[in-house]
């Protein structure tokens, strides 16, 4: 596979899953989404992997946790609709500390939407979706090459630290083809997960992430989406065993917030002006400095490869320079409060918002409103 | 087993249907669970293996006990892959992935205690439960007919399927030796008491109770054949429903996989 391919964003995404060593695919069909299903179900058998239609997306997240839990590196893909109904098993892989990868191309929504269209609008579900407390790690491709780097990504992630990790892609990333290249296997970092020794017994915290047998071992492995002990064991009346559980998942994403946080920045330390984007819509972005420029505007940019853990630090780096930040986003308003939250009244923090029928954000809307917030602070 | 106290309520034909599937396995040769994997969902029935049994156990989300079993016996066909539920995790909740198992012919065994009744969150009406009975939620009378959930898997084309109740022990436990040996879908419906959430309400106050019940309730399928429609009403049909073998999900797969695998080298 290494050499530069032709590929479209969701047929990047299966290759690399394969790459990253899946073996285990898991979804129900949905648009934008379905590729991804058809690919790997003719690329995995070749691959000595699985490939399955499940029921609907109850059923496939919770075939991708057994499979898991059998010692393969699995994913499933969906959009909107989809990703709504797997919040459930999100919730009880981040619980149960089962490692995969979940794929949402994101369409218009709510509900139905329009099922063909681009949108960004699932941004918050990826953060708060299933009930409880809960940690999640988001990456957000805005190119075909960065719809396989960053499902690699996804994989190591969901590995090391032992946690289901989506794949936030939207449709225009997902359908476009572009000239991707694929690296020599030598030289791409493929992470597997901790295994226990043979004498070990304590698989949910022992250590902050705790080595994962596969079942079938010989381990008793007790797996459990009720509050348990390090043993696996359910303590549904305990505080102390709830809180020691929750506060572990949640700090062994937080604290290492750093090592995960991913972005490319532009002129971030001395820019006048700073847009924070991610996705699709960062795309428009690179156009719109180079016209900035003409207009006579330093614009710097920030753009977001993970979503979550947010990067606080570097939103602020950017606040401290710039007298003004756009936040442009095909919704309306989502990391635009995070930004708002981080930025905390430093400068003012500016919308841009389009949705519905899959229209992008272009460079000249984006100038417009550069163009018309930096006369507003000057 | 693990050294823990077990939760279910004085009289729980959990108690019963733990007992014969443990039995089940000791007669069938095995010494320990190494080769088993339990997956269980939520209610009193998921804690027949779950943390009990010295075994690998995976409890899962509500209903979704047989997908999670769907991926680990993928990648896993040789395990035997079991999963308990009650009528609620797994005729109610999860009623789809039930009939999709069978109609896959995926080669695990399915035990579904049905007690007709939502029993661990305080006796509310189940899809299971007879028609006029009353529960906490259908305080005048439960006005829809309840589910013939062997029926429905039998004909969703499971491989093995078969209804006790926890009277009938002896045929209970060769039903579960018979469905862990067969190939392919296999499904164990155990019609089993509760006396704390169901019994209680209908003038059934013990498990003894419950249990002669049962007893003068059932009528075997041979039995049930030469009887009428009506006097079938509210009986229940004890048997095996059938017992054959077709290919499944997961030996077809492997096949597959062996012949894509050529096909790619060729190319």
């Amino acid at each position: 596979m290494t050499k530069i391919h032709f590929w479209q964003g969701n047929e990047a995404c299966a290759e690399a899953a394969i790459t990253a060593g899946c073996k285990f695919f898991a979804g129900y069909p949905i648009t934008p989404a379905s590729e991804i299903a058809e690919h790997l179900a003719l690329r995995l058998p070749q691959e000595e992997g699985i490939a399955i239609q499940m029921e609907d997306e109850l059923a496939s997240l919770g075939a991708v946790i057994g499979a898991s839990w059998a010692g393969a590196k699995a994913m499933t893909a969906t959009s909107g609709p989809g990703f709504s109904l797997m919040q459930e098993n999100i919730g009880y892989a981040f619980m149960t500390e089962t490692p995969c990868v979940i794929v949402n191309v994101q369409r218009v929504g709510p509900s139905t939407g329009q099922a063909t269209k681009c949108a960004q609008g699932d941004v918050m579900q990826t953060r708060w979706g299933t009930h409880g407390d809960y940690a999640s790690i988001v990456l957000s491709p805005n190119s075909v090459q960065e719809m396989f780097d960053l499902t690699i990504k996804a994989f190591n992630l969901a590995e090391k630290y032992r946690t289901p990790v989506i794949l936030l892609a939207d449709e225009i990333v997902a359908h476009m083809r572009e000239p991707i290249n694929v690296p020599p296997s030598n030289k791409i970092e493929i992470v597997n997960r901790k295994k226990p020794k043979p004498t070990d017994k304590a698989f949910f915290g022992s250590e902050e992430i705790p080595p994962m047998p596969s079942v079938g071992q010989g381990f008793n492995v007790a797996v459990t989406g009720s509050t348990h002990n390090e043993y696996g064991i359910r303590y549904t009346a305990d505080p102390t065993v709830h809180r020691r559980l929750v506060e572990r998942l949640m700090g062994k994403i937080r604290k290492k917030a750093s090592k995960i946080i991913d972005f490319e920045d532009c002129n971030i330390k001395n820019c006048e002006a700073g847009v924070i984007s991610y996705g699709c819509t960062s795309r428009a972005v690179y156009e719109t400095v180079d016209l900035a420029k003409k207009k006579g505007i330093n614009l710097g940019f920030l753009r977001l490869k993970t979503l979550w853990p947010f990067p606080d630090n570097a939103v602020q780096t950017m606040a401290k320079n710039a007298k003004i930040v756009f936040v442009p986003e095909m919704n309306l308003r989502q990391i635009f409060y995070e930004v708002e939250r981080a930025v905390s009244g430093m400068v003012p923090v500016v919308p841009i918002n389009k949705i519905g029928g899959g229209e992008m954000i272009t460079p000249e809307e984006l100038l417009a409103k550069v163009v018309k917030g930096v006369k507003s602070v000057d | 087993m693990r050294d823990l106290p077990l939760p279910f309520c004085t009289g729980c034909g959990d108690l019963t249907i733990m007992n014969c599937f443990l039995r089940a396995v000791h007669e069938l040769g095995y010494k320990d669970l190494n080769r088993f994997v339990f997956c269980s969902g939520i209610g009193c029935a998921a804690w027949i293996p779950s943390p009990h049994f010295k075994a690998d156990s995976i409890h899962t989300a509500h209903g979704r006990s047989i997908p999670v079993a769907t991926g680990v016996k993928l990648v896993r066909p040789e395990l035997n892959v079991v999963v308990f539920g009650g009528d609620g995790d797994l005729a109610g909740i999860g009623l789809s992935h039930l009939i999709h198992a069978a109609r896959r012919n995926l080669d695990i065994v399915v035990v579904m205690a049905n007690n007709m009744i939502y029993g661990m969150t305080g006796g509310q009406v189940a899809p299971t439960t007879p028609i006029k009975i009353k529960t906490t939620t259908t305080p005048y009378g439960n006005v829809e007919r309840p589910f013939d959930t062997t029926r429905l898997v039998v004909a969703a084309g499971a491989s093995y399927a078969a209804r006790w109740t926890t009277f009938h022990i002896e045929q209970l436990k060769e039903s579960m030796k018979k469905a862990i040996t067969t190939k392919g879908f296999a499904f164990i419906e155990a019609v089993s008491q509760c006396p704390t959430a169901f019994g209680r309400r209908v003038g059934l106050k013990t498990a003894p109770d419950m249990l002669q019940w049962f007893k003068g309730n059932s009528v075997t399928l041979q039995e049930a054949e030469k009887m009428a429609e009506k006097d079938l009403e509210g009986k229940i049909v004890v048997g095996e429903f059938v017992h054959r073998e077709f290919p499944t999900v997961t030996e077809t797969l492997y096949e597959i996989m062996k012949e894509a695998k050529k096909g790619a080298q060729k190319n």
